[in-house]
Order: structure tokens, then sequence, then C-alpha cells
């Protein structure tokens, strides 16, 4: 299923999210654990006056930026170049595959240190560099388990979250040569330290990703807290960093605003231990921007979903999200998995992301925490519909919504289901929620159903005046 | 047609109406005092705050780094056994036990220092060390992020960075590990004085 993200397979969300439920003991630790980095969210929100007030400025410096893009980005690219950056253009993820191939190659690099960036996800960069005998090699711990492990990212800021120590060790075992045997976070952590580091010094080149461009400088923004990225871009005397283009902000100031809700939000402390601002090279060294659109300007078109393109990759809706804590990230078969990426991923191919929409309970809880304000929920239910038109709903889910929304329509017909509860919740509802394409409803139970519906007691305890 | 110009035209045909950029306030009402918060905060983020030592720097670092063979000084108050600006090249850097560097300023509110190429003389001193030492006047502590972005550094540093505590991982089962990749352990050391420059080397 992993290896499916770059085929034009049909995802099935639900048979993914099957493989991730079987195991009790990785769900519940899943589930236990994104719920805990939400809690901190929370904490941190509430710790300051004025959380709202911030989100609000984000979304509009988002929303200016992004209705100004175009001149933002010859601003940065302007202002990179007087410093002395050497800044590409790449409209899709070939062309930037190829652009970084092209520097690499012309200064006869073979080895690669780079830090996570969710873009070279998007580009399948790795074995892009791979094939052409290039050895490449993630420097974030979470990255490097799962590169060692041939799957991609499952969370955006902990991509091997979906796993337990005793799995991480033993894909270390097999590749790195720790001790099978031990399971200890702190071994497994220097085993992963020891191996790296030689890299750092051997590397030709390291890269790094981008979380905001500042057009009025020209700078590149990391926020992460292993130090990986730091050592990419200061320890070679090459550093390449691919830029989606909606990173860009418009000044240094406005960076407040992001920085302090950034990790807040991701992992619920004040801020990442490292957040780096590469402008120029350094004496005797080299830089290169790469500026990628990648679907991105398509997306600034769709009157629906641009507002998409604010998000800041902080994972709070995923980690809020209950279909996405129990399904695993893998389950969505995208580079973005989640709210944001039941969102994205229909944009980059409706086809093949057809069922993300509906793997939601529309709770609304992944627009209260995004910290860009992004209408993540009725985006989600503006893509069901779109799907639905389309044609790209199955057999069985069109029959279902079709029955399930007759009988909402029409009040008569739904107190005849609903009414005789027990019989009528044994048949409805249970094929209605728990069809297999609500991969949530397979851990649930309905509650019992009450012995008498709303309107029946509503008929027993009052007249009514007139029948609805 | 390039794909830079393609770019920009797709987006300028995008059909998006232009917002307006609102104005960003400073927050700075009711702040605690700046010191105090910024020793709350470095030591959530798990560094280690100490109060100017009495009998001098030098003999605090052979007593904290009793083991340490190689430290790597940026700034005048130690010799270290190596002075960065000797140093030609990053990769070099690998065997340091400890760097000494001194910040330009740091932020309360999130217990973060301000480094760039002229504190550590060469940037890798930052993240090769196994452990970071950074002097810092506490006169020079700002309240919060917006206060420390609107500082000219930023705009003039080729590269800087707001270090806040050692480096950190939380990726296997959510246990945090202090020391991933970079320092293992950072430490504040409160001590009054000018920031110098180290010059040479390569930054
Ligand atoms: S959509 Fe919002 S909450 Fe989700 S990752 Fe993006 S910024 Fe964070």
């Amino acid at each position: 299923m992993a290896n499916d993200i770059f085929t034009d397979k049909k995802v099935d969300h639900v048979k993914g999210s099957r493989q991730f439920i079987a195991d009790e003991p990785h769900i519940a630790f899943h589930d236990k654990r994104l719920w805990t980095l939400r809690d901190l969210r929370d904490k941190e929100a509430h710790g300051i006056a004025e959380w709202e007030q911030l989100r609000e400025l984000a979304s509009a410096i988002k929303s200016h930026t992004l209705t100004h893009l175009a001149d933002y980005l010859e601003e940065f690219e302007r202002n990179a170049t007087a410093n002395g950056v050497t800044v590409h253009w790449a409209k899709d993820a070939a062309e930037h595959n190829r652009i970084v191939h092209e520097i690499l190659s012309a200064r006869g690099v073979d080895t690669l240190v780079k830090s996570k960036s969710m873009l070279t996800e998007e580009c399948n960069m790795r074995p892009y560099l791979q094939d052409r005998g290039m050895t490449v090699v993630e420097t974030d711990l979470g990255e490097r388990i799962q590169q060692l492990d041939d799957e991609p990212p499952s969370h955006i800021v902990v991509p091997a979250v979906h796993k337990l120590a005793k799995d991480v060790a033993e894909v270390f075992a097999e590749t790195i040569g720790t001790d099978r045997s031990n399971a200890d976070p702190h071994y497994l952590a220097e085993g992963m330290r020891q191996d790296t580091r030689p890299y750092f010094i051997k590397a030709g080149a390291g890269m790094t990703g981008c979380n905001f461009a500042v057009a009025e400088t020209g700078t590149v923004v990391t926020c992460t807290n292993e130090g990986n990225a730091d050592l990419s871009g200061n320890v070679p005397p090459l550093y390449i960093a691919s830029i989606g283009i909606e990173k860009l902000i418009p000044k240094m100031e406005h960076l407040g605003v992001f920085i302090r809700m950034l990790s807040r939000s991701a992992l619920g402390s004040p801020i990442t231990q490292y957040t780096s601002h590469f402008r120029a090279p350094r004496a005797g060294g080299e830089s290169h921007f790469i500026l990628v659109d990648n679907g991105r300007s398509e997306r600034l078109a769709m009157d629906d979903f641009w507002y998409s393109l604010k998000c800041i990759r902080c994972g709070a809706c995923m980690n809020t999200c209950p279909v996405y804590r129990r399904s695993g990230g893998l389950s969505y078969g995208g580079v973005y998995a989640g709210p944001i990426g039941a969102i994205i991923n229909p944009t980059f191919d409706l086809k093949k992301y057809s069922a993300l929409p509906f793997a939601s309970t529309l709770n609304g809880s992944c627009s209260n925490v995004c910290p860009v304000k992004i209408n993540i929920h009725e985006q989600i239910y503006k893509w069901r519909q779109i799907v639905v038109e389309q044609g790209q709903v199955s057999f069985v889910k069109k029959e279902s919504m079709k029955l399930a929304g007759k009988v909402l329509a029409d009040p008569k017909r739904y107190r005849a289901w609903s009414s005789g509860a027990g019989k009528a919740m044994a048949s409805l509802p249970r094929a209605f929620l728990y069809n297999p394409f609500n991969a949530w409803g397979k851990q649930r139970e309905l509650p019992e159903p009450p012995g008498q519906t709303f309107h029946q007691w509503y008929a027993a305890n009052r007249k009514p005046e007139q029948e609805t | 047609m390039s794909s830079r110009d393609e770019i920009l035209s797709r987006l300028r045909g995008a059909g998006r109406v232009p917002e307006a950029l609102p104005d960003v306030p400073l927050f700075d009402e009711n702040l605690p005092p700046a010191l105090d918060q910024f020793k709350t905060a470095l030591a959530r983020m798990g560094g280690q705050w100490v109060d100017a030592p009495a009998d001098g720097l030098d003999a605090w670092l052979a007593q904290r780094f009793a083991n340490a063979k190689v430290i790597c000084s940026a700034v005048p108050e130690t010799a270290g056994t190596l002075q960065v600006h000797t140093v030609t090249d990053p990769r070099s850097l690998e065997n340091v036990d400890v760097g000494i560097v001194r910040a330009r300023f740091a932020v309360a509110e999130t217990g973060s220092v301000w480094l760039s190429e002229a504190e550590y003389g060469v940037n890798a001193l930052g993240y090769l060390a196994q452990h970071l030492v950074v002097l810092l006047d506490p006169a020079v502590i700002l309240p919060n992020l917006h206060h420390a972005y609107r500082q000219a550094a930023f705009s003039q540093a080729r590269y800087c960075a707001l270090v806040t505590g050692p480096s950190a991982t939380a990726d296997i089962e959510g246990v945090l590990i202090r020391g991933a990749q970079g320092v293992r352990t950072l430490t504040v050391v409160g001590m009054r004085g000018d920031f110098l420059g180290v010059g040479g080397g390569v930054a």
C-alpha cells in the first residue's frame, strides 16, 4: 500500500486502515500519542491571551500573500539573487528533481544529507537521485526510520509515529546493525546519531525544506528540533533548499506570528529547538533555492480550495482527527495524510484520492485547531459533493448515500426508520454508519438505542398543534 | 516560456482578489520580568542556566566538562584548546567536545538565544560540538518574538538561528531525548560583556 503513493492506483483508505487497525497495541499507542500532542497544543494555546488574534493575523497575512504571490516570489528571487544565492524555478516534481540532480552532478557530489521536507517527498526525489547513483541520507530520526523501512512518512511532523520502539529496533537491526533485542528509544536514537554523523562530514551537499520564505530579505526559514537541518546547511560546502511557492511571507516581522504558533500547534512546545534563517551562502560556500509549483498555482485558481495553500504543516488537524488517529497515516496513500491530506491530495488526483474526503466525521475539530484558520471540514464537505457529482463514488457508497439522502430528506420515512428504534438501529444506521467506507465506525459501537425517540416523547408529552 | 514565467503567469491568472496585509502589534503589555521568563522557558526546552561563575569561566569549564579534550572558543573570555578563528573547514570541528559562543541577544518568551556566523565564527560549531556553552548578557533579553523579528540583525546575517536548548527528538514512541543530531547539552551562562565578533575563519 505504502508504495502505491506514486502510482495511479485508487487509494482504498478503508482497506489501508483495516491493516493498521488489525494490531491493537499499535492503534492504541497511535491514538494516545497523537491525542497527547493535541492536549499539549491546547495548553499552549490557552497560555497565550492573544492566541485567537494570532490565528486571525496568520490567516490574513497568508490571504494577502497568496493573493499577491507572483509579486512576492519576484521580490524573493530578486533579494536572494542579490544575496548571492542561485534561484531556480520548477513547475513540477520532475523539473525539481532534474534541477537537484544537475546541481549535484555538475559538482561531482555523490552524497546528499537532507533534512525532512514534505516537498521532496511530494516530488519523490530520493528514488530519482538514488537511481542516478547518489546516496541520499535522511537525517531526521523519524524520517530516517521511514527511509530505512522503505515507507513514506505517516505524519508530516512525526513521520514514524505509527511505529512502536520494537518496530524501530527491528528496522535498525536490519539496516544499521543495532541490537535487535534492545528497544530502548535512547539506545536507538543514539545508534542513529552514531550512524548518521559520518555522513554529515562526508556529504558534498546538504538539503533542507523550507517552513517560511521571507520576500523582503530572500531568507529561507527552517523550524526543526534535532539539529539536522543546521548540520545539513552548515557542514557541507553546498546547500540546497526546496521551497513550495506557497511558503512565502512578506516580511521578517511576520515571522513572529507564525513562529509563535507553529511548534505550539504541532508539538505543544513554545518554539522548536532551532529556528534557522538561511539568507546568503557562507563565505566560500554555495547556496541554491528551488521554487517549486507542482500543482500549487492550479490550486490557487480553485475557488473552493485555494485556502488550503495557507497550511503551515503543523499537523494539528491530524492529531485531533478521530479518523486519522485510528486509521494511521499510511492508509491515506498520499504524501499528506489526515484532514489536510483529504483536501490537498484530491487536488493532485481526484480519481485516485476520491475516498479521502469520506475519511472524516466532519466534526470540525480540525478547523478549530488550525493556526491559520483553514476551513478544513468545509473543504472536505465540498470535495464530497464534487466526488459524487463526478461519479467517483462507488456503487455501494452511492446506494447507501442515496438511501440515507431519501430517508433524511423525508421526515415521515425517517421516523418510520427510527421509531421501533431497536429494529431500525440494527438495520439502517449500522448499515449507514458502519459501511466499509467509514473506517471510524469500525472501532465504535452505537449507544444502546433509547426506548423512545424524541419524536415519540414529544408526541406523548405535548399535543402537537400540527404534524410537520 | 520558461517555468518561471509560466508559474508567475498562472499565479497572476488565478483570479484571486487582492486582500490587505494586516498590521502586527508587538503584544508587549503586562509581560513578566525578562530574565525570569527566559530562565523558565530555557529550562522547559532542556537548556541550563548558570550565573556568572565566581572563580572565572575557565575554572567552571574545567569542572563542568572535566573529560573534554577539545574545547573550541569563539569568545574572548576563554581561549579553550582551539580558537575558532584558526578553523578553515567546518568539517574539522567533528571532534569538538565543547563549543563556546556569545549570543547577540535572547528572547524571554521562548528561552532562545540568537546566534549568527559572526557569533559562531564557523556555523558548524553550534551543531557538530557535543556540548554548547552560550554566554549571554542578561541586559539583552527581548520580551518576545515580535520584538526579536524587528531586529535588523536578521536581515544582515547570512545565516542566523534562534537556538532554544539542545537538539532533541521524540520520534520514537514519543520519548523525549535530548541530544538528537546536534549538541547534547546547551548551557547559558549569564555574563555581562559585549559581543565583539570573532572575525576570520570560514563563517
Ligand atoms: S491544515 Fe492547519 S492544522 Fe492542518 S497541518 Fe495545515 S496548518 Fe496545521
